[in-house]
Formats: C-alpha cells, structure tokens, sequence
C-alpha cells in the first residue's frame, strides 16, 4: 500500500506529494498527518502539491479538512505550488480553499510559516520588542 | 438555353466585354484607388471567358453541377479578393450586375424581331446571374468573416499582456469587456506567468473595463481567488467610481478583496508588501 512519506523539520512538517492522488491515500494522508502534528507537537504543516496535476472535489475538500484539523491542533498550514491548472480547476469548483494558507514554492512557503509562528509568539509575549525580526 | 443564343453571346464575346468594362467605367462609385481598370478588365476577362464557354451545357440554371464550378472558382477568387481589399457590398454586387445588363443589352440587340425568344432568353439570363450574384455575395461575407475572425484572434492575443513592473511585481491591464473566454485566457496567462516569474503579487488593472456587471466581477473574484491559490495575492486596481457604484448597487462583495484606486496606489502598496522603499535621493547623479 501507497504511503505518503511525512517529514518531520524542526517544529514543521514537510508532506512532498509526488504521485496523484486517489481517495484512500488521501483519507490516509488526513490521518497519518494528524496524528503526527499530535505527536510532534509540530507549529507548522507544509503541503508541496507542485506535482499534481488532477484534482477533483474530494481531493480539494482533503485539502481544506487538513487545514481546518491543524488548525485546531495549534499548526498553520501552507499549500504550496499549485499548478495554474490545478487552480482553475479548483476555482471552477467553487472551492477557493479559504482557511488554506498558499506559497508560490517550498521557500516562499518556509518564510511564510516562520512569520506566522514568529507573529503568534509576538502576541502571546507582549512584552517583547516590536522589532522586526522576520526573517525574510 | 437555345444553341443560337449560345452561339450569339460566344460570338459577341468582345461586345459584351466592351459594354461590361463601360458599365463599370461609368458606374460612380468605381474604386480606382482600389483596382486599376487594367486589373478590372483582365478580371472581367477571366469571368466572361469562363462563363461563355459553359453556356453549352444542359444544366447551366443548377449551379451545383460541376460545370459550373470554374466559373464559380473565378467569380468566389474574385469576391473573397475584394472583401480583403476592403470593396462595399454594392460594389462588388455591382460588378456582376453590370455583367448582367452587358449580357441583356447584347441579346435585345441581336434578337430584336422576336419579341417572344428574347423575353425567354433574357429570362434565363437573369435567373443564371441571379444565382451567379448570390454566389459572390456569400463568398463576399465568408471573406469578410474570415478578417473578422482573424481581428478577434489578434485582439484577444495582445489584449491580455501580462506585464513585469517589478521584480516580483506583475500587472495585468485588461482593456475591454471581460467575458467568460477572455477571463480564462486572463487567468491562464497570469498563472502562467506568476509560475515563470516566481511573482508573489498580480495588479489586476481594471481602468479599461467599460462596465462591471455581476458576471464581470464573478469573473474578477475567480481570477483573484485562483491567483491566491497558487500562493501569489492579487490587488485590484483603477476601479473608477462608477464602477464603485454599481458594485456596491449590485451587492457584489469585494470585502476579501484588495482593490486600489489607481495603478500607482497597488504599486506602493505592493512596495509595502515587498518591503521595498522609493525615495527621492539628495544629489542629482548623472545618468
């Protein structure tokens, strides 16, 4: 059976998604990733789909589940480089994926995750300084 | 037809050629800047040539027999030729209405003891070249269609540029009406050119837009979600405030949506986003 490998980088995890996907390895992609933000504690998911060429509902539906579950598990997540087709297709849909954080590639998508966790620190110490101390 | 007919237009040949060219000579509106009458006479030439020597036929009424299609070749070649070189309608009618008159003119002159012949003559006559000028006018529109059609496909090649304002900066200006197939071609070169570019915001400018109805901005909103999908933020721009009125009339919700005045104002904001400053510096430095 197909797995989809999830990294684990620090306090992010990195899900590469090389293969389309069908349904089953969705549902098992949702569960496994859950249960590893659980158990990794991790602040950050990074979804790389610059591979995928098909979508269809479901998959775009995965996709938000995923977001809204890190969410709730304290991990912001960031879909990066969606193909233009795979976006049309989406928006076509009328899934705009709201809740889901983009990034044009796996760098943008780092920076992004970084300045959100930095921002969230920011807010929960208000004592601290407001330099800015995003890396970009 | 009756063979002596045919026989008497074969032969005079030459005379309906002369009247025809004199037809069209003393006809107004006679493009000379368009053709020259060298080019007007070979022309003709061509046609009347074609046309008498198909006469003889049987079936020379039923223009779909393949008799007829050298004539018809010539006179579409004609048609579709005077429909690039920008001919009116009446014009290019006028050429073989004027065949027509030649024609009719010839046979009064010669058959004019028999009143009887020359009404049934001069009946087929005008049924052949009715069908004959039917003929140029569809090939005339079908010539027309076609540069319509080719203008359509240059408008919708250069009306969607996208452009690089900046590095990492890409401005769209759409000029003209968005419909639903120019926004997909909107769409997909601005993904496209986001996925090349690396570009991390679009500026929609939307200054040339006549109207915003609520298929337009469905439209716009589309574009803007599928450009933040693929993880680039996309601003509206040069929204003009009659545009402003009716979306607020029509309770379009732009809430989620950046927009802008003008070009320059999403410029500076995306500046801000960029964390990029323009300043004026101090000292003039030669360039």
């Amino acid at each position: 059976m197909d797995k989809i490998p999830i990294l684990r980088m620090g306090a992010f995890l990195l899900v590469t998604i090389q293969v389309d996907l069908y349904d089953r390895l969705a549902l098992n992609l949702e569960a496994d990733l859950v249960q590893m933000v659980n158990k990794t504690n991790a602040k950050g998911v990074l979804i790389d789909i610059s591979a995928v060429s098909i979508v269809d509902s479901f998959m775009g539906r995965i996709i938000g589940n995923i977001a809204s579950m890190s969410k709730i598990l304290d991990a912001e997540t960031v879909v990066v480089g969606m193909q233009p087709a795979v976006a049309i297709t989406l928006i076509e849909l009328g899934l705009p994926l709201k809740g889901v954080h983009t990034a044009l590639d796996m760098e943008k998508g780092m920076n992004l995750l970084k300045s959100m966790i930095e921002e969230t620190e920011e807010d929960a110490d208000e004592d601290q300084t407001n330099d800015d101390f995003i890396t970009e | 037809m009756s063979q002596k007919t045919y026989q008497l237009l074969k032969n005079k040949k030459k005379n309906i050629l002369e009247l025809w060219m004199k037809n069209q000579l003393a006809d107004e509106g006679l493009r000379e800047d368009l053709i020259s009458n060298d080019e007007l006479r070979s022309q003709s030439e061509e046609l009347i040539t074609a046309l008498v020597s198909n006469l003889s036929g049987d079936n020379f009424t039923n223009l779909d027999s393949d008799e007829w299609s050298p004539v018809i070749e010539i006179l579409g070649g004609i048609a579709i030729t005077r429909a690039r070189q920008g001919f009116s309608p009446r014009e290019t009618g006028n050429f073989v209405f004027s065949l027509k008159e030649a024609l009719l003119e010839v046979l009064q002159q010669e058959i004019s003891d028999d009143p009887k012949t020359l009404f049934t003559e001069s009946l087929k006559i005008n049924r052949m070249m009715d069908s004959l000028s039917v003929v140029t006018f569809e090939t005339f529109i079908k010539g027309r269609e076609e540069v319509i059609l080719r203008q359509t496909d240059e408008i919708t090649e250069i009306s969607t540029p996208v452009i690089r304002v900046w590095d990492g900066i890409l401005a769209l200006p759409i000029i003209g009406t968005l419909d639903s197939a120019r926004t997909q071609i909107v769409m997909e070169n601005l993904l496209q050119e986001i996925v090349e570019t690396g570009s991390s915001i679009a500026i929609l400018d939307i200054s040339g837009v006549p109207a915003v109805d609520s298929l337009v901005a469905q439209h716009l909103i589309k574009t803007v979600s599928a450009t933040r999908l693929m993880g680039a933020e996309c601003i509206i721009s040069g929204i003009r405030p009659e545009i402003a009125q009716t979306v607020v009339h029509l309770g379009i919700d732009l809430s989620n949506i950046i927009t802008k005045a003008t070009l320059a104002s999403a410029l500076a904001y995306s500046f801000k986003v960029m964390r990029l400053e323009v300043k004026k510096i101090s000292t003039v430095t030669k360039f």
